[in-house]
């Protein structure tokens, strides 16, 4: 800040704060140890998914007779199969394969953005930044279509014993299978959704910042790149949640 | 940021050229490894077998978004140790709990029997 209140020189020993032993700024710092404890919150929530499926019994009988019931753990192809426009189409995981690939390009475009902040290129950055962000959206959007018709359901819906049938789902009861099924569904993507959510709107904010000069005036995009890990670590947590979830 | 070398690019006002090589490397990459995953859903029978062949490709998937685009794989030897190490701990979790699991269903439906 001030540069006429001090005539020190900065520390430079390696015990009088000198010393930069991981050679990152605090901030990024901050940002990965923030990032290792979310994964541990990630890393909880699948692995109680992990822990209910083995508590349940699987289904063994052929996959095309496969039936929604409540003594079995779903097979995801067969309760992920729509696809919005395409009604009463058997489309095994083609929405989740699509979604995962705009947000493989998302992470692309914010790493884009943060090669272009080294530089300094505050047009580039604009630009990959308004990717990023329309990718966001986009996945955002997606996830939001892929919950109204979870918990809409399909047609047919699940046949109790009494002859009456449960359509869609809620924490309560579902069609695709056991309670805790539908429950692990809206909590682990209901929370990766929240972290997407959370960092689309930090790049807006980063957006904003960025046409107004702000880092460039600061003389780094070091916000930008935070941000990014930020956005990186949502898709990593999606490619687990993908394989655990869709998958498996 | 170890191996990156700042510049004043502002006070020439010159911008330099892009080098996204490694980006577009790395994303060709990670498009590949999904499509192995949607090949052996498709085309394998549900197995342990499967199951493991998706794990060990989730895996490497991480590794690429972690070491390249979170740029992990550039920092400091202890910065990258002080975030693998504790990881180990999910990996505990993850054992515990699936055996717990495990035992809870044999349990219970054993009981009622």
């Amino acid at each position: 800040m001030s540069t006429s209140t001090t005539l020190e020189a900065p520390n430079s020993g390696t015990w009088d704060g000198g010393n930069e032993p991981l050679k990152a700024s605090y901030g990024k710092l901050m940002m990965w140890f923030f990032l290792l404890s979310d994964a541990f919150t990630f890393g909880a929530f699948l692995i109680v998914y992990g822990l209910a499926r083995h508590r349940h019994t699987p289904y063994t009988g052929e996959p095309e007779a496969f039936t929604f019931s409540t003594e079995w753990w779903p097979i995801p192809e067969k309760v992920f199969n729509a696809f919005p426009g395409l009604h009463g189409m058997d489309l095994p995981l083609a929405f989740v394969a699509l979604m995962t690939m705009i947000l493989i390009l998302s992470s692309v475009t914010m790493v884009l953005a943060v090669e272009a902040g080294h530089r300094m290129d505050k047009n580039d950055v604009q630009k990959w930044l308004l990717w990023t962000i329309l990718f966001g959206a986009t996945f955002l959007g997606c996830q939001a279509w892929e919950w109204s018709h979870f918990i809409a359901g399909t047609e047919e819906g699940m046949l109790l014993a009494d002859g009456s049938r449960i359509y869609g789902a809620s924490l309560l009861a579902n069609q695709y299978g056991p309670v805790l099924f539908a429950d692990a569904f809206f909590f682990i993507t209901g929370f990766h959704g929240f972290h997407v959510f959370i960092g689309w709107t930090l790049l807006i904010i980063a957006f904003i910042s960025t046409v107004n000069g702000v880092y460039h005036k600061r003389g780094h995009y070091e916000m930008v790149e935070k941000i990014g890990l930020y956005w990186h670590f949502v898709d990593l947590v999606w490619v687990f949640v993908f394989t655990f979830f869709y998958l498996i | 940021m170890a191996t990156h070398h700042e510049h004043d690019y502002s006070a020439t006002g010159e911008v330099p050229k892009p080098q996204t090589k490694a980006i577009w490397r790395t994303f060709i990459i990670l498009v590949g490894l999904t499509a192995i995953e949607f090949l052996f859903a498709f085309t394998m029978e549900s197995s342990t077998l499967r199951n493991a062949i998706f794990i060990i490709l989730t895996v490497f998937k991480a590794f690429y978004i972690v070491a390249e685009f979170m740029h992990l794989k550039h920092e400091t030897k202890a910065l990258i140790w002080s975030i693998l190490i504790p990881l180990v701990l999910v990996v505990w979790l993850m054992v515990a709990l699936i055996a717990e699991g495990s035992y809870y269903y044999d349990s219970i439906t054993n009981y009622f029997k």
